[in-house]
């Protein structure tokens, strides 16, 4: 599997990546480098393998459900570029 | 994925074209918020209507180095949804990212699940009708899947000119969408669907289906086709939140692709808003930014696991869900399948009526708490939850009539004392003197001043016994309704001459 430089500039819109042509022109290099190089991998048989999820075999975390955190409105909007009254302010987004 | 097609086209629900039938083809994938205390992967509170950004972490916030740990209560409802769906549960699920940007999502991307949904084919039943002749029509409507995944946040967008508003107490929250299969045939098909997964995630507390406060909303999806051939392009109707806004989106859709078709067009795949203050739908998104979402397993979480114990521990502990409780109420209690199905309808009008009808006559209960009951709610505008009549109060108005006591004439004065003033039927008809009058001297008394004083009457009715009844309802006034119906007709029939 090889990408192609559309494919390139399609990925880096969706992931919202602003790229030169220079730019693509090199990451479509470095991206078919690296997928050649799971290619090579993809020549080891796994059939009958599970994924590994993790190192060592645990089983996830939950938690009780109870709150214990929030109420920190300052707190989360303290970054924020823009803010009123704690809300985010964005440039307006109407679809 | 193949979509079977498991209905049988209905020429009742075909759609008129100018250029002959049309069936239209609804499936549906409902957002329930799960109901928890916090939210699916953070301790944030999920309490609706609080200050903005007061019901967030740092993990709903998505700062940098935050991980997500998944609320074991979530998983439970998300497991007892599934079985109350007659679903297959699936013991081991995974957590990917769903990726897209939108200011309301701080993390770029939503935690869900894509190929391994906790929860795998289900259905539900749907009943419609009454038709004219009394009958119910039951559906059965495939579920394909449920899933938990996370709530965006909010943003409002008519605070400025210029900014939007985003508040992130949603953000996080826990939803399950439950997304049925293609199998519906009409917007009254698609409106009952959703009245009856509402009703079920009431029944088990899994969600409030408030859809006021959006805890519930559908995407729908809409197709026409020829009657008997392949499906045609859909359309997604997003986020409508309301029942009878599905109904209404529904029927502007399909008759809009229709027109479409008919005039030589065709369907593009797109997604539409359905518009309440005009009642259509328009397009929100071209399709040139057609969303990729790249999902992948989220690599902060590892794979959900149970096991079969756990399964069943929470299957022993589901209440009673609408169908069986129907069922129960039509053969132990002797309801009509229609009076049972006003009272399963929800969760808090059955438990009502099961408090009312404990120890007494069923199709009493049903009658009183159907026709009266919901009748004056319905009038004053008030829901279950807070009737001034308690399940006692109106058992002991039920208790009055069966003993004697009142007549049935009474016992609706009576109830709307006690729906005004409360206080405890018995007492308020001792102490204003509403007792039934059984005395038969008493009765007998009045009904020979009623035929002394009308001789024209009396000379009529010989000619023409019907008119017994006018005699009855005046002695039932005379007495102040309080006379026993029975005792007043048997003794005017014998006064009269009247045979039986």
């Amino acid at each position: 599997m090889s990408v192609d430089l559309a494919t390139v500039k399609r990925v880096a819109h969706l992931a919202r990546i602003a790229v030169s042509e220079e730019e693509a022109q090199r990451m479509m290099g470095e991206l078919n480098g690296i997928l050649g190089f799971v290619e090579q991998l993809g020549e080891v048989d796994v059939s009958g393998v599970e994924p590994m999820t993790s190192v060592m075999p645990m089983a996830m975390k939950e938690r009780d459900d109870v709150v214990t955190d929030g109420s920190k409105a300052d707190d989360v909007v303290a970054n924020a570029p823009v803010s009123d009254r704690n809300f985010f302010l964005v440039p307006k987004v109407v679809e | 994925m193949t979509i079977i097609d498991v209905r049988t086209p209905d020429p009742k629900r075909f759609i008129p074209g100018a250029t002959g039938d049309w069936e239209v083809i609804i499936g549906m994938e409902v957002h329930a918020q799960v109901t928890s205390n916090s939210k699916l992967f953070s301790g944030a509170s999920t309490a609706f209507g609080n200050s903005p950004n007061a019901n967030v972490s740092l993990v709903d916030a998505a700062m940098p180095g935050m991980l997500p740990v998944i609320n074991e209560e979530c998983v439970r409802q998300a497991v007892r949804t599934g079985l109350g769906l007659k679903a297959q549960i699936n013991k081991r699920s995974i957590f990917d990212r769903k990726n897209y940007f939108y200011p309301d999502l701080p993390q770029g991307y939503q935690i869900s699940q894509y190929k391994d949904p906790i929860v795998g084919e289900g259905k539900i039943v749907i009943s419609l009708g009454p038709d004219r002749q009394g009958n119910f029509e039951d559906i059965e409507i495939g579920i394909e899947r449920l899933h938990l995944e996370q709530d965006a946040g909010k943003s409002m967008h008519d605070q400025h000119p210029t900014m939007s508003y985003v508040d992130l107490n949603r953000s996080g929250v826990a939803l399950m969408e439950i997304v049925s299969k293609p199998d519906m045939r009409s917007s009254d098909e698609a409106k009952a669907y959703m009245t009856k997964l509402r009703s079920i995630v009431r029944y088990l507390g899994t969600c409030d289906g408030n859809m006021d406060e959006g805890s519930m909303r559908a995407d729908v999806n809409v197709s026409v086709r020829r009657p008997g051939e392949a499906f045609g392009t859909r359309c997604e109707i997003k986020n409508v939140n309301s029942i009878r806004f599905i109904g209404q989106a529904i029927e502007y859709e399909a008759r809009r692709q229709i027109g479409i078709l008919e005039d030589g067009g065709s369907i593009d795949q797109e997604t539409r808003l359905f518009d309440p203050s005009r009642g259509e739908t328009r397009s929100m998104r071209s399709k040139e930014d057609a969303h990729d979402y790249r999902y992948f397993p989220d690599p902060d979480l590892l794979p959900l696991e149970f096991d079969d114990a756990y399964v069943e521990e929470l299957k022993t502990h589901l209440p009673e869900l609408p169908d069986d409780k129907k069922a129960r109420f039509v053969t132990e209690l002797g309801l009509s399948v229609y009076d049972a199905s006003v009272l399963v309808s929800e969760k808090a009008i059955a438990d009502y009526f099961e408090a009312v009808a404990a120890g007494r006559d069923g199709k009493a209960a049903a009658n009183w708490v159907i026709n009266d009951l919901l009748g004056a709610l319905n009038k004053a505008g008030k829901a279950i939850e807070e009737t001034p009549v308690s399940p006692g109060q109106l058992g002991g108005i039920i208790d009055l009539i069966k003993d004697g006591t009142i007549s049935g004439k009474i016992a609706k004065d009576l109830f709307e004392i006690v729906w005004a003033e409360g206080g405890v039927p018995a007492e308020i008809v001792e102490n204003r003197g509403m007792k039934q009058v059984t005395d038969t001297g008493a009765i007998e008394k009045a009904v020979d001043d009623i035929i002394a004083a009308n001789p024209d009457q009396v000379e009529k009715v010989k000619a023409k016994p019907t008119l017994a009844g006018w005699f009855v309802g005046q002695v039932m006034k005379a007495t102040g309704g309080k006379a026993n119906p029975q005792a007043v007709q048997a003794l005017v029939k014998a006064k009269l001459g009247i045979e039986e």
